[in-house]
């Protein structure tokens, strides 16, 4: 297959970037699509071109590193894909491929299709946690959790922090992240008695670490590669008001 | 021609000489404690952020020390543990199908291959339902049952269901876990975390390990960080072979530069190769992807009986389909350990019934359990990893039976620790599968990430502690001789790769490493094979340093400059698997030499001349020089060496 890829190349956070046009005519249908970046970057390499910066590392859709905006849409085409496990079969012969970085108010570009995510750890840091020093633990089955809570839990503990919510989000907003933390921990008997002190810490951070505010578009769950859904939003919602009121 | 020297034999001395349950307890009781007001006082470096260092991050900064962490990632949850797919042992007996401690520390002696040191195994297994009661108490969200318990399933080499999951995402769970407890910590102020930030080399001063050089992937600057010890869980080497199921940038850099610096390697030859991948699809493949071993307790592996049959599998009847797994190992069937799984594929293969493109695969199929329990039992089991294949081959694994085939996975091998988890470098400690502990030639399914949580929560926290309050430190700075001459000789070599400007790309040599390393050190290995190797890698090596291609400058992002750094690590560390591997004329576990066969093709160890863990001192690089072998007998007081019978 030839494929024309459209790449948004920056070399700093703060020199200009622009779109540039390379051509990969020896793509192939079972190739991923960092795969095909992997192709390009060999050849600009021994062309003494500088190759194309991107994050990744396990491949596997899992670890949340890669991401790019492919024609427009954040992870590209094809739904409850990563960038990585994005195949070329999704394409057609002869098409022209936008490739640019997540963009948005939080996420500085570092260099061309990399940017920085740290904001979201910060988010996670100021309470996306449950206090359980090491040693401290009872015995595991103390407290039988009933499988739907459970169940809640470990789909939204499956967000694994890639950012497309972010990049996706009209406002830049890190609503969906967020969300899917507070749902699953606030939803969880060990996650109760920090509760109401979880989900303000983690609104303020997000509101302090310059993420835009969530006006429900929805378009955060269409990019979002592991499916976190609306209702999460309204769990935190819902535990930001519950909190809210008692801390009144 | 030899290629190495013999030193003196090494021996662990700091576990207790009483009882095997009372070992643990006994050196926990002997340390040497900190006081916790003094705790402050006292610097920690720990590399990495996967379960093991994760794990020791958090707790250690809980109890008072002062962390300074790091990974090459852009945030410590994204490391490589974070893919372990199908669960975590632990002998909790929840089931009451008669699973101990004992039984746990059973298995994974006879499952190593009796390769593995008695002591650690037997705490691995006294650790692992703590494990558990902890990851439970973070939020980790395990699988339960109806009544709202923790649900568990059996894996390879194991009659007993003691594999705690979380559907197909078990490590990203503890992980999670793990990174959720670190946040607190760094939120506190106790850890420094410094993301994308790689360690270059290890600052060793008056013999002890004293701090890290590193660079910052950002803008290149490479600096100095000072502690009184330094823990390495910078994760295990398979991607020496280019081509295995570990992150793309999983490196065996911080080991490698520790084992420079005096630290002994441990076992380099023994890696897992793993039954169940996606086979590969072209040239241009960056990684193989896994397919979780619990997929064994459901779909059944079989190739077709007659050689070059090319009818697609549903035209393939019953009788002439061969399920050679249940034929030949009637007692474990599909659910035989890895390396016995991945010789009989290969071994099929070998004889032309492989399946797929070029012969390498098998099927492993779901007919049967989608008949029997339904395709929407099957989908809430194996979902997500059904998904995964059909987006990675196209295929609806529901419908036509899942190709798989062998790759690497694992390494058992690694830096050489004592009972405490030291390398031979006093104050550098070493966790999860970077050390070469717990899992002697062959690693059990689940028991990784046991043994990395194991490692990081309860194991390397107090004796980090013993050592720091049984050692009496100098202080040091940055203007010492030894930390000026590791930074100068870490930046010579960066300088020395961006200018060498050859005609090859980084990958192009990490391809043809992985290559040799997979025909002549992979599933089967012979005494002309590994010769071969060692003839030409020292080869590839010189042309790797006079023609590599490394675009860019050093002071900016740069990942071609990263990547070349790793594979010329790899490079040498190759080598040294192959002399290894070389040196061990016995098969065991994932170790297995064409030379060493039963009559019937199985593994066939030589414990009177090989019942030792083999721990490597580097030698230089030079012409002439070689690695020099120092031998720690293994004793095996609790399960007695026998073959091992799957049948
Ligand atoms: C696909 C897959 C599935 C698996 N499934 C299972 C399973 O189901 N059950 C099981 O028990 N095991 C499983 N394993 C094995 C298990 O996941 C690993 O052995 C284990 O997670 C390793 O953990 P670790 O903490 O030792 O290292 P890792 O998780 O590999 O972490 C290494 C850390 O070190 C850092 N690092 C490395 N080099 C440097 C450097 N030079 N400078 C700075 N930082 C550095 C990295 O950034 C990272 O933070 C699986 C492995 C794979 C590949
Ligand atoms: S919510 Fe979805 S899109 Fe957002 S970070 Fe998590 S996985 Fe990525
Ligand atoms: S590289 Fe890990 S999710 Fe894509």
């Amino acid at each position: 297959m030839k494929l024309t890829l459209r790449i948004w190349r920056q070399a700093s956070p703060d020199e200009p970037g622009r779109m540039v046009a390379y051509e990969v005519p020896d793509a192939n249908p079972d190739m991923s699509f960092l795969e095909l970046l992997d192709v390009l970057n060999e050849r600009l390499t021994l062309e003494g071109d500088d190759p194309v910066s991107f994050d990744h590392d396990c491949r596997e859709g899992i670890c949340g590193a890669c991401g790019v905006v492919i024609n427009g849409q954040a992870h590209g085409p094809r739904e409850r894909t990563t960038t990585c496990q994005l195949h070329i079969r999704e394409f057609n012969d002869g098409d022209v491929i936008d490739v640019e970085p997540w963009r948005s108010v939080a996420f500085g570009v570092i260099k061309d299709l990399m940017v920085d995510r740290s904001g979201l750890d910060r988010i996670i840091q100021a309470g996306g946690y449950i206090s359980a020093p090491t040693g401290s633990a009872p015995e595991a089955h103390s407290t039988p959790v009933p499988k739907p809570i459970a169940d809640t839990a470990f789909d939204n503990a499956t967000c694994i922090g890639c950012g497309a919510c972010v990049a996706a989000c009209p406002n830049g907003s890190s609503m969906l992240f967020t969300s899917a933390k507070v749902a699953h921990l606030n939803s969880l008997p060990q996650g109760a008695p920090e509760r109401a002190e979880r989900v303000l810490n983690l609104v303020e951070a997000m509101d302090a670490e310059g993420f835009g505010g969530c006006t429900n578009t929805g378009e955060c769950t269409v990019a979002c590669p592991k499916g976190i859904p609306m209702d999460s939003i309204a769990t935190l919602n819902r535990e930001y008001l519950r909190a809210s009121l008692g801390r009144k | 021609m030899t290629f190495y020297k013999i030193g003196d034999d090494i021996a662990d001395t700091t576990a207790p000489d009483v009882p095997i349950e009372q070992r643990w307890d006994k050196r926990r009781f002997d340390a040497k404690l900190v006081n916790p007001a003094n705790r402050r006082r006292h610097s920690v470096i720990v590399v990495g952020t996967g379960l093991a260092g994760g794990a020791a991050g958090a707790t250690l900064a809980e109890q008072g020390y002062r962390v300074i962490q790091f990974c090459y990632q852009d945030s410590p949850r994204r490391a490589h543990s974070i893919a372990a797919q199908g669960g975590i042992n632990a002998a909790k007996n929840y089931r009451n199908d008669g699973d101990s401690v004992y039984r746990l520390f059973y298995d994974t002696v006879k499952g190593g291959d009796f390769r593995a040191r008695e002591s650690n195994v037997y705490r691995l297994a006294q650790t692992s339902t703590q494990i558990i009661d902890q990851c439970v108490a973070q939020g980790v969200p395990f699988a339960r049952e109806y009544g709202g318990l923790l649900d568990t399933r059996s894996f390879g080499g194991v009659q007993v269901a003691r594999t705690f999951y979380a559907r197909g995402q078990t490590g990203q769970q503890l992980l999670i876990g793990a990174y959720q407890a670190l946040s607190r910590q760094i939120d506190a102020g106790n850890v420094e975390m410094h993301a994308r930030t790689e360690m270059l080399d290890l600052i060793v001063i008056d013999g002890r390990a004293r701090g890290i050089v590193a660079r910052d992937l950002i803008t290149g600057q490479v600096s100095t960080y000072l502690a009184d010890a330094v823990v390495l869980a910078t994760g295990g080497y398979g991607n020496v072979f280019y081509l295995s199921t570990n992150a793309k940038n999983s490196n065996a850099s911080a080991i490698w530069r520790a084992h420079r610096r005096g630290a002994y390697f441990a076992n380099p030859c023994y890696t897992q190769i793993h039954p169940t991948c996606i086979p590969r699809s072209g040239d241009y493949q960056g990684k193989l992807t896994l397919m979780s071993e619990s997929l064994r307790n459901d779909g059944r592996i079989w190739v077709p009986k007659n050689p070059g049959d090319t009818r697609s599998p549903d035209q393939i009847p019953e009788a002439e389909r061969d399920y050679y797994l249940e034929r030949i190992y009637p007692g474990f069937g599909n659910l035989v350990p890895r390396d016995i799984a991945s010789r009989a594929a290969k071994n099929q293969c070998d004889l032309g019934r492989g399946v797929g493109p070029g012969g390498l695969g098998v099927y492993l199929d779901f007919a049967d359990a989608i008949r029997r329990m339904g395709e929407d039992k099957v989908r809430e089991k194996y979902g997500n990893l059904f998904e995964m294949y059909d987006r990675i081959t196209g295929e609806d694994p529901y419908k036509v039976p899942m190709r798989i085939y062998p790759a690497v996975h694992y390494t058992m091998g690694g830096l050489w620790v004592d009972y405490d988890l030291q390398s031979t470098i006093p104050g550098c400690f070493v966790v999860g599968e970077a050390n070469f502990s717990d899992h002697g030639a062959n690693r059990l399914g689940a028991s990784a990430l046991m043994q990395g949580l194991a490692d990081g929560y309860f194991v390397l926290p107090p004796m980090l502690g013993n050592y720091i309050a049984s050692t009496k430190l100098e202080k040091v700075d940055a203007s010492h001789p030894a930390v000026v001459d590791t930074v100068n000789e870490a930046t010579g070599r960066l300088t020395r790769l961006l200018s060498i400007d050859g005609e090859r790309t980084v990958d192009s040599f990490h391809r043809e490493l992985g290559e040799i390393m997979w025909e002549e050190c992979g599933m089967a290995r012979s005494e002309d094979g590994l010769r071969k190797a060692l003839g030409r890698l020292p080869e590839l090596r010189e042309e790797f340093w006079r023609s590599v291609k490394v675009p860019g400058t050093g002071d900016q992002l740069n990942q071609s400059l990263e990547r070349a750094n790793r594979v010329s690590d790899f490079l040498e560390l190759g080598e040294l698997m192959c002399v290894d591997a070389l040196h061990r004329e016995e098969s065991c576990g994932g170790h297995f030499r064409v030379e060493s066969q039963t009559p019937d093709g199985e593994a066939r160890r030589d414990d009177d001349r090989f019942a030792y863990a083999g721990a490597w001192e580097f030698g230089g690089t030079g012409t002439g020089d070689q690695p020099i072998l120092h031998k720690e007998p293994l004793n095996f007081d609790y399960v007695h060496l026998a073959q091992r019978n799957y049948a």
